[in-house]
């Protein structure tokens, strides 16, 4: 059905919305049938240059539980200058400055193509983005130097008003002071010693008699700068902190042999936190952690300093064997939560070869929508491109990142939301729309998501609770309102509201009908997500059970198939790829640890519960191009057989673009041929996937890892892990063929997962 | 002497109630309610005309004397005769008794033989006194004295007499004020009123001393004459005779006015006497005084200090002292002479309470005598005596006895031809290490005794090797970390930007060993107030860098690598920052500091540097802010003379011991620069300094114009003094002997091994000994003092001090070998210790106790017989009641509510560290005329007795304790002078704050700043001058320093003290 195909793109397009089903069932009951719930992956502010924000206040629904905002979905009365909340059925006059309302001459918010509006908010003063340094010393010199050119080339990505912070760590914290002439100065602390934020801002002098800060209101920009030395407008300081970070020595303690350097990462975060939450609570704010090592000591500390203890591993976890998991887990929860609630977000750019211990830190990115990158070195375009794109800016020369967002969902009665997925949360807003049902970060109907971005996206789950015998009226449709507040890089406040609505069918009659709405891809996400979530708290396997049995029984609902005759088996063309997707994900690093380390696996799951559905699709299932002679460049299947010795192929897995020389195409550039005049062809064909590699890496965030290898390169595993083993040393008729290249695995293929899931599907016994 | 001010003030009277027990003795005060009692029916007598007629006020003050009162006034009157002394003049034996005779009168009344004793001790006394008569004694009976003033000589013999006029002490005079001892007894007394009159006078001449002439004639009138002459015998006034009772005081009772006694008992007879200004001084004494003062007792004629040490200086001054003769006895501290050490350590190393140790315990207790050693281990050296050689056994260390571990030294005996030797002190048979081995000569002393240090010498220093090292690493120099505070008050007087000039001046001058040019040690430097601020000045950096820490409830040192720097490497770095530091806190206005985390971040620092070192605290008030260590006033005026009192004395427990103890572990030495203007507690603030070595300095109300030079010279001679870090000390001592007790500025974990984290040249600790068994006469006894310190450049050494003593069985040698200097010395300290723990008022009663029973000792067991009324004194020790009575008026000791409660501790503190020289100058005080000395002599002119009687109007004084200095001027100062000095035309237009003398070119300024410079330079402790006019105000502060007066605060004069502790003697005798 192309048209849904479509209508969905449309949407996509218009409100950043996909939803797993577009007909809803009409009740609960018929809902939890359909075995993939009615969920939706909900870009908040997906980039719509078309979209010119409005410069006035939005309507709200003058309901105090409600308080929907005025949207198309509305009836309007127009010669009353009434018109109807269609959540809540109030009937609402217009405010008077919409006393020229009539049909012709109608709002934005009443047109249709406003299904998704943003308002700006010209209330109460704004505050200037605040960008807070917190960088570890602790680094090798070579590392440190990049790190300290990356971010003396940040300070002139900032915007000029833009306040600037920095703290140093290693067994110390050194919070430095930028506002002095002369002296450099900075306040240090303890690394091991846990520190109320109060104790922190009395240590800094911060302590004010009245505090006009502590209202939950951004405090007026002048007062603050003058309040805090710590924090000082990039323009002012841009010269001091150059060369103060040019003076930036590593840690000077004594590292003995055998020990790894004393990293106060926690204290530092506290320190970090703290000073925000006393200065600038609810103001826009980027704490920006460096760390090149574990935390080492003090609170939230990972790994003790004895080099002959490594780091934990999956193994350790699993035979509970990680002395400090649990405990520097929830300090920095604790952290994350804190920070959260003040509106700052945290990112964490770790570059290092060992672990760092992002699987106990990753909650503070991930609680308050800050980025994590992960790498090798500082001294790489990996990080350096990366943390430089941390700062684009969109067409209109913003930068593409926002702050202190407050996600507010409401549902049209038939509809409640059950939680989401995402880097949010909780504001602990109950509601009439709250389920009680919690999928996700539940038991609400508002979130926060201190940092977002354009990409920035949510898996949001929903309950019908219609119940059956109380059939929605025919026609009737159900209603989803999204508010976003949030703080806009130029420093407006500004309110998106994107009202979307989908019909009602019923399940028995219609089931067709919501079959062919069914939304493979973002039902892939979605699912993945939820299973993501379980994966945090479940173990590995029971989570595979889980997904398996999602599947299998939505097979056993939309397949067509006889009784116990698995060939008879058919999937209608809307759910055909989901199960490909299910398969790929059970490999996938987000469900499977083993050959990654935790670190690894939080950073994935990380990036994987806020990308947009594309690229979170790329995530399941990567992408692969073949490059040959025979052709124009080519899609081709994620499968051993697609491994061909005159192919070049181009894999995006996001987090790593691999390019890989079939057998003959790398002894053809051993050769050099590509050198030779009458060979240009041989160039241009080894100069195509570059290009489009390169295409890629513009784009990406982060940015991937980039990998040139070739047939039999170690770095080929990459590739060869990723493609469906359809050839392994297993099934030796594909020995001796032409065609791909086993793969030693004993994974099963796709091939043998479609026909167990055809057996279990028709399985009567299941 | 403006008295007059004074006389008002009782302060005697209140004195007493503080003073221990003997005060009540010679106070007036208390003693006036006895009267009352007892006195009641004498006085009826007293208060007759006689006493009406001189004075009554004099009266009053004999009159005490009730009986079985103990207090001297009673007795003194009577025996006031006894107290000057006779003649004894010549024989050492005997004073004069013939003259005495006549004294005696008073005496006789009461048991009148009996009295008089005879100095033998030494002829020496006598000959000291032997100037003419005495005058009058003084003080609190002076107004007795006046008495006698008046009528003179026959008074004395006669009115009182009355009694007993047959046996006219002369006494009479001392007597008054002395009297009280005997008082009782008088049967004869009544008369009292009259008779004391008389007494007076007698005593006049004699000053005091011994009574023993008393005994002898009648002739009152004699008497007073006599004493002139006598005097010779001891100084030593004294007595009145015992329970003489002769006299009580009738008058007294009379006297009635209470007030008077006592006033007239200060100053009465000086006032009176001398200065004829002073009119007022008594109230009902003008009558009295009026009469010329024919005959005081004369202060001459009691045993002078500074006579003492000009007879000393004459005698052995310039001279070389060899120290090669066991249990020799050193010159005086005050004399000037050169040592040579030729195996005993110097005695600007080590000095002894006595140089012959009594054989047995037994004999140790019955004498009382302290044996004790004061120990400077790094003593300075004049130039003209070598410096200690260093030895170096090589890889093996020193050689050490293996039972006792002493190390090599001349009582070391070898035997077996050289292969073994027996080890001094413990006796063990050694085997001499392959490479050590010598032949030994005819006499059994190795071929190599004089070429090798530790075989020859008293004093030298062995190379430490390893195993003596912490960690067994070698040291790392020590640093010196400045830290100074920079709250509001050291911002705004100007001190913060006074220490940052100066460092970077100092900072160039370093010390280092000697033949090192450049110091090996590290600077450091830290800011506080609420915060402490570090300071990154490595010569890397273009600036320094400040690093805040406010975590003060847990220090730590933020950086480790530019904290502590070498001065000269990063010159450019420290001197930018020391510019910066007054500036950046020019606007502070935080007034809070910290002071435990202060300390403890260079604890820290010298942690983490590894090294040892010094902190130079600079801190202006009490610290109050929220930290560890912080303090509230405990400062209550209303426990001194109490029970508690010492609580006020007492540091604060707690973290101040925990870091004590810390600082001590790693070698950290605290030197406190105190800038208060309130109570500051400084017994807790203090306690660190005091266990580490350090030094404390304070600076009431400082202010940069008058005060600034006198810290910067405290804070130059501190900085450059030499030290030694990480010191640990032990004293072995040689069987039968052992030390038990320890006062100084240490730190000690066990019973033997003296932690220092650091110990500077003027840095004394007093040991005592105790008898473990019976000692031999022959092999006398050894001791040996090892000092294991790390050296300014960071060398580990060990420095060795062997001193031999005598040993005797007769209590006789004992008392020859006393040292004064070095007795005095031990009992500040352990008096300044006790104060921690028993009432002053105790402490104060063990030292006259003790005083009393060691001369009493002697008195029975060495001096020939004679009259009980006679005080005799060893030869060696005759200057020591002085001392004493001294020490009993420092400001710990005398319980006045005047005086604060940081004074008073600090200067406990002070006295625990200090060495013989110290004690001594600071318990008497130079006083030196320089308006009659010849400026074209190099010498400095000789001082006088510190008393106001030597002072005159017309007179200019210099007077210096080694921690106050005072120019006083006289109010009939010529103007001539007044205009060579000070360039004015008058001394009605001195300012009152001038702290130094204009610079002006003529021989007399000249000289006397020369003189004031030399001072200065010459003390550990810089002098702020003070500039005192006569009948000014300040002249209070002034007056405190003159020891042989009534204390100010409280406390008895030279002459009261002397008879009080005759009386004690006497009852210990009896």
């Amino acid at each position: 059905m192309a048209s849904y195909q479509e209508f969905i793109q449309q949407n996509e397009d218009r409100d950043g919305v996909r939803f797993s089903w577009n007909l809803w069932p009409s009740s609960r009951l018929e809902a939890t049938r359909l075995v993939v719930p009615v969920s939706c992956l909900f870009t908040p502010l997906k980039e719509r240059p078309d979209l010119p924000p409005v410069q006035y206040e939005p309507v709200l629904c003058s309901r105090a539980n409600c308080k929907a905002v005025l949207n198309p979905l509305c009836q309007v009365d127009f010669r009353a200058k009434i018109w109807a909340c269609n959540f809540c059925f109030q009937r609402n006059p217009f405010p008077p400055s919409y006393a020229g309302i009539s049909e012709v001459n109608q709002p934005a918010e009443l047109m249709p193509q406003f299904s998704t509006i943003e308002y700006i908010v010209q209330r109460g003063a704004t505050a200037p983005l605040i960008f807070l340094y917190v960088v570890d010393t602790c680094l090798e010199e070579e590392d440190l130097q990049a790190l300290k050119e990356s971010l003396q080339m940040s300070l002139s990505l900032l915007p000029p008003n833009a306040l600037v912070g920095l703290i140093t760590f290693g067994r110390m914290v050194q919070v430095h002071e930028l506002s002095c002439e002369g002296i450099a100065k900075s306040y240090v602390f303890r690394g091991t010693k846990d520190l109320s934020s109060k104790q922190i801002q009395e240590m800094l002098g911060l302590t004010k008699p009245a505090a006009s800060a502590q209202q939950g209101r951004p405090v007026a920009p002048q007062d603050a700068a003058a309040s805090c030395r710590f924090l000082q407008p990039v323009h002012r300081v841009d010269m001091n902190l150059t060369d103060l970070l040019g003076e930036l020595q590593r840690d000077p303690w004594p590292v003995p042999q055998g020990k790894r350097p004393l990293r106060s990462t926690g204290v530092a975060l506290t320190v970090a936190v703290g000073l925000l939450e006393g200065t600038f609570p609810n103001t826009g704010a980027r704490v920006m952690l460096f760390i090149g090592g574990p935390p080492t000591q003090g609170p939230g500390m990972v790994v003790g300093d004895e080099l002959k203890t490594p780091i934990r591993s999956w193994h350790d976890i699993q035979k509970d064997n990680a002395r400090h998991l649990k405990k520097a887990t929830k300090y920095y929860e604790a952290m994350a939560n804190r920070s959260a609630v003040n509106g700052h977000c945290i990112d964490i750019y770790a570059c290092a070869l060992d672990q760092t211990g992002l699987l106990e830190m990753k909650c503070l990115s991930n609680l308050t929508g800050g980025h994590i990158v992960m790498g090798d070195s500082f001294n790489t375009s990996l990080f350096k491109q990366t943390f430089q794109r941390v700062f684009s800016k969109d067409l209109n020369g913003d930068f593409r990142m926002a702050f202190g967002g407050v996600l507010e969902i409401k549902t049209s009665r038939e509809v409640k939301v059950c939680g989401s997925i995402g880097p949010c949360v909780s504001l602990n807003s109950k509601g009439s729309c709250v389920s009680e049902n919690e999928m996700g970060i539940g038991g609400t109907s508002q979130w926060k998501v201190c940092g977002l971005n354009p990409s920035t996206t949510l898996g949001i789950f929903f309950e019908v609770v219609n119940q059956h015998n109380a059939p929605v009226p025919q026609g009737g449709r159900g209603a989803i309102q999204f508010v976003t507040q949030y703080q806009h890089s130029n420093t407006q406040r500004r309110i998106r509201v994107t009202t979307i609505a989908r019909n009602w069918a019923d399940a028995q009659s219609q089931i067709q009908h919501i079959e062919s709405s069914f939304d493979q891809e973002a039902a892939a996400v979605l699912m993945a997500r939820l299973g993501v979530f379980r994966a945090e708290s479940e173990e590995g396997p029971d989570v595979l059970r889980w997904l398996d049995r999602q599947l299998i029984r939505l097979c056993q609902k939309f397949g067509q198939f006889n009784k116990d005759d698995p060939t008879s088996f058919k999937l209608s063309e809307s759910l055909s790829l989901y199960p490909q997707f299910m398969f790929h994900l059970r490999r996938s690093p987000f469900l499977q640890v083993f050959n990654n380390s935790p670190d690894e696996s939080s950073y994935y799951r990380h990036h994987f519960v806020r990308q947009d559905l594309t690229q979170s699709l790329i995530m399941i299932q990567p992408i692969l191009y073949s490059y040959s002679f025979h052709g124009p460049p080519e899609p081709v299947l994620l499968d051993s057989s697609s491994i061909l010795p005159d192919r070049i192929l181009l894999m995006d897995t996001f987090f790593q673009l691999v390019i890989y020389h079939g057998e003959t195409i790398a002894q053809w550039r051993k050769a050099g041929y590509q050198e030779m005049a009458e060979y240009e062809n041989f160039k241009q064909l080894l100069l195509a996937p570059l290009d489009d590699a390169q295409e890629i890496l513009q784009t990406r965030f982060p940015m991937p890892r980039y990998i040139d290898t070739e047939h039999g390169g170690s770095q080929a595993r990459f590739l060869l892990s990723k493609v469906n083993p359809s050839q392994t040393h297993n099934n030796l008729y594909a020995w001796g063929q032409e065609t791909g290249a086993p793969i030693l695995t004993d994974d099963v293929s796709l091939q043998v997962f479609m026909d167990h899931l055809k057996k279990l599907a028709v399985s009567s016994s299941a | 002497m403006s008295q007059q001010g004074y006389v008002a003030a009782p302060p005697y009277s209140q004195a007493q109630p503080g003073m221990g027990g003997y005060q009540g003795g010679f106070g007036g005060g208390p003693a006036q309610p006895l009267y009352g009692h007892y006195g009641g029916p004498p006085q009826a007598f007293a208060a007759p005309p006689a006493g009406m007629m001189k004075s009554p006020v004099s009266s009053a003050a004999g009159m005490p004397p009730p009986p079985a009162s103990n207090q001297y006034n009673p007795n003194v009157q009577q025996n006031g005769a006894h107290p000057q002394r006779y003649p004894a003049p010549q024989a050492a034996s005997v004073y004069g008794q013939p003259l005495q005779s006549p004294y005696n009168s008073m005496a006789s009344m009461a048991p009148p033989p009996a009295q008089q004793l005879t100095n033998q001790m030494s002829s020496m006394n006598l000959g000291n006194y032997a100037p003419g008569p005495m005058q009058s004694p003084p003080p609190p009976t002076s107004s007795v004295q006046q008495p006698f003033q008046t009528s003179p000589p026959q008074a004395m013999g006669q009115p009182q007499m009355s009694p007993g006029p047959q046996s006219p002490h002369m006494s009479p005079q001392m007597s008054p004020q002395q009297s009280p001892m005997s008082g009782p007894p008088m049967g004869g007394p009544p008369m009292g009123g009259p008779p004391m009159g008389g007494p007076p006078m007698g005593g006049p001449p004699m000053g005091g001393p011994p009574m023993g002439g008393p005994p002898m004639g009648g002739t009152p009138m004699g008497g007073p004459q006599m004493t002139g002459p006598p005097m010779a015998g001891m100084g030593r006034p004294f007595p009145g005779p015992p329970g003489p009772g002769g006299f009580q005081q009738p008058g007294p009772g009379a006297a009635g006015p209470p007030g008077y006694p006592q006033q007239a008992g200060q100053f009465g007879g000086n006032m009176a006497g001398h200065q004829p200004g002073m009119p007022g001084a008594f109230p009902g004494a003008p009558g009295g005084m009026a009469g010329p003062p024919q005959k005081k007792l004369d202060p001459d004629s009691i045993p002078s200090i500074t006579q003492v040490i000009e007879d000393d200086q004459v005698k052995r001054g310039g001279q070389v002292y060899s120290t090669n003769i066991r249990g020799q006895i050193p010159p005086l501290v005050t004399t000037d002479f050169t040592v040579q050490d030729q195996g005993n350590a110097s005695p600007r190393f080590m000095r002894c309470t006595t140089y012959s140790l009594p054989c047995t315990a037994d004999l140790a207790k019955q004498c009382q005598v302290p044996l004790a050693s004061i120990i400077k281990p790094l003593a300075n050296l004049p130039e003209n005596e070598t410096p200690l050689y260093v030895v170096n056994h090589g890889e093996t260390g020193p050689i050490r006895c293996n039972r006792c571990k002493a190390y090599m030294c001349p009582y070391m005996q070898f035997i077996d031809g050289g292969r073994r030797y027996q080890c001094g002190f413990c006796n063990c048979v050694n085997e001499v290490p392959v490479f050590y081995f010598q032949h030994l000569d005819h006499m059994g002393r190795r071929v190599d005794f004089y070429e090798r240090p530790e075989l020859s010498l008293g004093s030298y220093e062995f190379v430490a090797t390893l195993d003596y090292c912490k960690n067994n690493k070698p040291p790392n120099p020590p640093a010196y970390i400045f830290m100074i505070d920079v709250s509001y008050n050291n911002i705004k007087s100007g001190l913060v930007k006074l220490i940052c000039d100066e460092l970077k001046n100092l900072l160039e001058h370093l010390p280092s060993e000697e033949g090192v040019e450049a110091s090996a040690i590290k600077v450091g430097f830290v800011t506080y107030n609420k915060v402490l601020h570090f300071y990154n000045v490595k010569s890397a950096l273009a600036q320094p860098q400040m690093m805040v820490v406010s975590d003060t409830a847990e220090m730590f040192v933020p950086l480790l690598d530019g904290f502590l720097v070498n001065y000269q490497d990063s010159r450019a770095v420290i001197s930018n920052l020391l510019d910066q530091i007054p500036d950046m806190f020019a606007d502070t206005n935080e007034s809070e500091t910290v002071f435990v985390p202060v300390i403890q971040a260079g604890v820290e620092a010298f942690k983490a540097a590894e090294c040892s070192g010094k902190l130079f605290i600079f801190q202006s008030s009490m610290p109050t802010a929220e930290a560890p260590g912080k303090l509230k006033n405990r400062d209550d005026k209303k426990l001194v003379n109490t029970d508690k009192e010492k609580t006020l004395f007492q540091p604060q427990k707690g973290v101040y011991e925990q870091l004590s103890k810390e600082c001590v572990a790693q070698g950290c030495c605290v030197d406190l620069f105190l800038f208060p203007n309130q109570y500051m507690d400084i017994a807790t603030m203090a306690d660190v300094p005091s266990h580490t070595g350090g030094s404390v300095y304070k600076y009431n109300n400082f202010q940069v114009e008058t005060d600034g030079e006198h810290f910067l010279r405290d804070l130059r001679k501190d900085v450059q003094k030499s030290i030694g870090f990480d010191a640990i000390m032990r004293v072995r001592t040689s069987t039968g002997f052992r030390a038990t007790e320890f006062f100084g500025a240490i730190h000690m974990n066990n019973t033997t091994d003296i932690e220092m984290a650091a110990v500077d040249c003027d840095k004394a600790l007093t040991v005592e000994f105790k008898h473990d068994d019976t000692l031999s006469e022959e092999t006398g006894a050894h001791m040996q003092c090892a000092l294991l310190y790390t050296t300014i450049n960071g060398q580990r050494r060990l420095r060795i001090h062997n001193l031999s003593l005598n040993c005797s069985s007769q209590l006789s040698e004992l008392y020859k070998s006393c040292e004064t200097d070095s007795l005095i010395n031990f009992f500040s300290k352990s008096a300044c210790r006790a104060i921690l723990n028993q009432p002053l008022k105790t402490v104060r009663e063990i030292l006259v106790n003790q005083t009393a029973h060691m001369l009493a000792c002697y008195r029975k067991n060495c001096a020939s017989p004679s009259a009980a009324s006679q005080l005799i004194l060893p030869d060696a020790m005759k200057v020591f009641p002085v001392y004493i009575n001294s020490l009993m008026k420092t400001a710990p000791l005398v319980g006045s509510t005047e005086l604060s409660t940081d004074d008073r501790a600090h200067q406990r503190l002070l006295i625990m560290g200090m060495g013989v020289e110290e004690t001594q100058l600071l318990l008497y005080p130079r006083l030196t005329p320089l308006h009659n000395m010849d400026v074209s002599i190099k010498t400095h002119p000789a001082p006088v007795r510190c008393s106001e009687e030597r002072l005159t109007d017309s007179g200019m004084f210099l007077l210096e304790n080694g921690h106050s200095m005072f120019l006083w001027l006289g109010q009939a100062i010529p103007p001539d002078l007044v205009q060579n000095i000070f360039n004015l035309p008058s001394l009605a237009h001195l300012q009152g704050n001038m702290c130094a003398l204009p610079e002006l070119d003529n021989p007399l300024s000249n000289k006397v700043r020369a003189i004031i410079n030399d001072l200065i330079e010459k003390r550990p402790n810089s002098m702020k001058l003070h500039i005192v006019r006569q009948k000014d105000k300040p002249e209070m502060v002034f007056r405190q320093f003159l020891v042989e007066d009534k204390g100010l605060h409280g406390g008895a004069s030279y002459m009261d003290f002397l008879c009080y502790v005759h009386r004690e003697i006497r009852q210990l005798l009896t």
